[in-house]
């Protein structure tokens, strides 16, 4: 490691070194960020659940969105697997159901970027308590 | 996926490093090595129910972790995305497990400033705590290059001294930095001595870039080219990261010469001392830093003014250095808009004793000690009921029922009777007697005294006598009266602060159960059943079916057979002796029929 000369150096070395720990950083306020949860029960895995995680983690870090991704259990939208709810900071959240690498794409860019509505947004079947 | 999982002392004991090597072997059994990241971090604070583990990004909250548990994580939670149900915080009211930590009343309300990395970053790896904006308040500092305004920063947050005395931070910069020398010194004071505190070590080993980073704050601000590290050789893993935390500041360029083009020279030395209780008081720490005996001396002059080597030297605990990153990041202006009146922000407090979440927790000052015991603490173990909670060590003293809702901060515990020391928290319940506690903590300060003058000396040693004698049962009430003389006169008279504090537990007791005092003098009896000499075990004759089983248990044979059978009975009942009776209770304890009880 080559040492530090100056302070803007510093800030250099802090936003290269940010990304390691931004996971760790949104999860502490997740409120503020775009909250995205992939059902990941057996029907959802079934249907491909795993690979569409994948994808929305590596597409929204690739897109610098901040965003917390996680998996939980079954949202009981069976017959629509594999379903994601996103819940932009501040709204209420939109559960998507059928949701493959190629919609879960269509989702970042038109609802999480540009704030459109697509296609596929289920009726909400129940509420959240916290 | 991050694994968080606590390399803090008290989990390190039950064994958290193994169950970081067990994960990692698990991810790699299941080709997850490179999508969730393990990292050991310092404490979380909630050590009543470690080894903890905490999984983001959704902050499920593992408590009781054992490395057997690690499979079933892994196979369930990261690969299945099922909590593990059984290992998650069970709320002691609600009898449910909580998912998250978002929703455990241990965090609700608790803000973390100057233990805002620890249970967050590996303190091993200064890459993580640059990226938490590390170094950032060092830099803007240096570039700057203004140290008067930086000092008035420090003054205008409110930042008082977290170690127990409670000066004002800034001022005492201030102070150093007007005293001019060719040498001067920083000194980090790390001999945490109260029984049961424990949060400069959680800090120094969660968190060891901050305690370096805010004394090259001072340092520069005072015009101080060394600092010094004054930590007792009993926290060897406190130890071994801080010096791990300073190579990598030296290999950054952040320690060493010509920091981040400054031209502000900084670099810090380890000195270890033995674990003397005196040496935390900054002039015998100085003392047993330049190899003398560990003794005070008497002040003026201050450290400021004539400290280590005869030098001006400046010695700030580590809670206090550990906010002042804090500060110049966020600015004065935010610090000071947390806590009350005349203490501002948080303070770190070691919960203890009989509450259900023991732990470290970083409340902001004007909290009520109701919320701390019965919110965050949990509440009294087994439904037991609140008696006292002593506060500042054995400086403080025990504050009760009445104190629960005074806002908690320097001046009010003070006009309590107690102090805020350096943040012991010691919960008592109706089981506890006050006179064993208060002598407890004299048996503390007597074997800590350093002798060096007649006061504390002999005055703390004549005090635990007479309170031996009242716990043995033949105190009077003169005696009473002697403890309370005396204690004026040790306050009034000792050299340092050790001994000037040490009659507060006797005191504070005094004043707020004088009744339970009364009833060991006169009545010869503790009320809470916890002076051996003053108990009685009582077998009742009516209960008792004289199956003899306490007479083959008691090991001084004292238990005899009378010559009354109760209605219904077929033997004889039992009875004790109580002249020869050495109190041991194994007779109650075998009982099978609740005969024996104490009296």
């Amino acid at each position: 490691m080559n040492k530090i000369k100056n302070l803007s150096d510093l800030r250099k070395i802090k936003d290269d070194l940010q990304n390691k720990i931004k996971l760790r950083e949104n999860s502490n306020s997740p409120e503020s960020v775009v909250q995205i949860k992939v059902g990941m029960a057996t029907s959802g895995i079934a249907s491909g659940a795993k690979e569409v995680m994948s994808f929305l983690i590596d597409e929204l870090d690739r897109r610098k969105i901040d965003a917390v991704v996680t998996q939980v259990g079954d949202m009981g939208y069976c017959y629509a697997e594999p379903t994601i709810e996103v819940k932009k900071p501040g709204q209420d959240p939109l559960v998507f159901g059928y949701v493959n690498t190629e919609k879960a794409k269509e989702i970042i860019e038109k609802y999480i970027i540009n704030g459109e509505l697509v296609e596929g947004i289920l009726p909400a079947n129940y509420q959240s308590i916290d | 996926m991050h694994l968080l999982i606590c390399g803090g002392t008290g989990c390190t004991a039950s064994q958290s490093l193994e169950i970081v090597d067990k994960f990692k072997a698990e991810l790699k059994a299941n080709n997850l090595e490179d999508e969730v990241q393990v990292v050991k971090t310092g404490c979380f604070g909630f050590c009543e129910k470690g080894p903890i583990v905490k999984v983001i990004p959704d902050n499920t909250f593992y408590t009781e972790v054992t490395p057997a548990d690690t499979a079933e994580i892994v196979k369930e939670h990261i690969i299945k995305g099922r909590k593990v149900n059984r290992l998650l915080y069970l709320d002691p009211k609600e009898k449910e497990h909580v998912s998250d930590s978002k929703h455990m009343n241990f965090y609700k309300k608790q803000i973390r400033i100057a233990l805002r990395n620890c249970g967050f970053i590996n303190p091993e790896n200064i890459e993580e705590y640059i990226a938490r904006d590390g170094y950032a308040a060092l830099g803007d500092v240096l570039a700057n290059n203004n140290p008067t305004a930086t000092i008035d920063i420090i003054k205008k947050s409110g930042l008082r001294g977290r170690g127990g005395g409670g000066f004002p931070t800034g001022m005492k910069w201030e102070i150093a930095s007007k005293n001019h020398a060719d040498q001067k010194y920083i000194i980090c004071n790390a001999d945490e001595g109260d029984p049961g505190a424990f949060m400069d070590r959680s800090i120094l080993e969660g968190d060891p870039h901050s305690i370096i980073e805010a004394m090259a704050i001072g340092g520069f601000c005072i015009g101080a080219t060394k600092g010094l590290v004054y930590i007792r050789a009993e926290y060897p893993l406190a130890i071994h990261r801080l010096q791990v935390a300073i190579d990598q500041a030296r290999e950054y360029g952040l320690l060493g010469k010509d920091i981040l083009g400054s031209g502000f020279d900084f670099d810090i030395d380890l000195r270890y001392g033995a674990g003397a209780f005196v040496c935390g008081e900054e002039t015998a720490l100085i003392h047993s830093m330049e190899g003398q005996r560990g003794e005070p001396t008497f002040k003026p002059p201050f450290p400021a003014q004539e400290g280590y080597m005869k030098k001006p030297s400046n010695v700030n605990n580590v809670e206090t250095l550990a906010n002042i990153p804090v500060i110049i990041n966020k600015g004065w202006e935010w610090f000071a808009s947390i806590g009350t009146e005349k203490s501002k922000g948080t303070k770190v407090f070691a919960l203890a004793g009989q509450v259900n979440n023991v732990g470290l927790i970083e409340v902001p000052m004007g909290i009520t000690l109701r919320e701390v015991i019965f919110e965050i603490g949990g509440g009294i173990k087994d439904g037991r009921k609140f008696k006292a909670v002593q506060t500042g060590g054995p400086s403080g003293g025990c504050l009760t029922e009445k104190h629960l809702d005074t806002p908690i901060d320097y001046d009010n515990l003070i006009a309590a009777g107690s102090m805020m020391g350096s943040g012991g928290m010691v919960v008592m319940d109706e089981t506890s007697c006050m006179v064993s506690i208060t002598k407890f903590y004299l048996d503390f300060t007597v074997e800590e005294s350093c002798g060096k003058c007649t006061p504390c000396r002999v005055g703390n040693k004549r005090l635990h006598e007479l309170l031996d004698k009242i716990t043995q049962g033949n105190g009077t009430m003169e005696d009473l009266e002697m403890l309370r003389e005396l204690s004026h006169v040790i306050k009034d008279t000792a050299l340092c602060g050790l001994g000037q504090t040490s009659p507060n537990p006797v005191l504070s007791t005094i004043d707020n159960f004088w009744d339970e005092y009364v009833a060991h003098v006169v009545d010869k009896k503790c009320p809470a059943g916890q002076c051996k000499k003053l108990m009685q075990y009582v077998i009742d004759p009516e209960l008792c079916i004289g199956c003899g089983k306490c007479a083959k248990d008691c090991p001084v044979s004292t238990i005899k057979r009378t010559d009354y059978i109760a209605p219904g009975h077929k033997l004889a009942s039992m009875e004790i002796d109580q002249s020869k009776c050495i109190k041991c209770g194994a007779c109650q304890a075998g009982c099978k029929f609740n005969a024996i009880s104490v009296k």
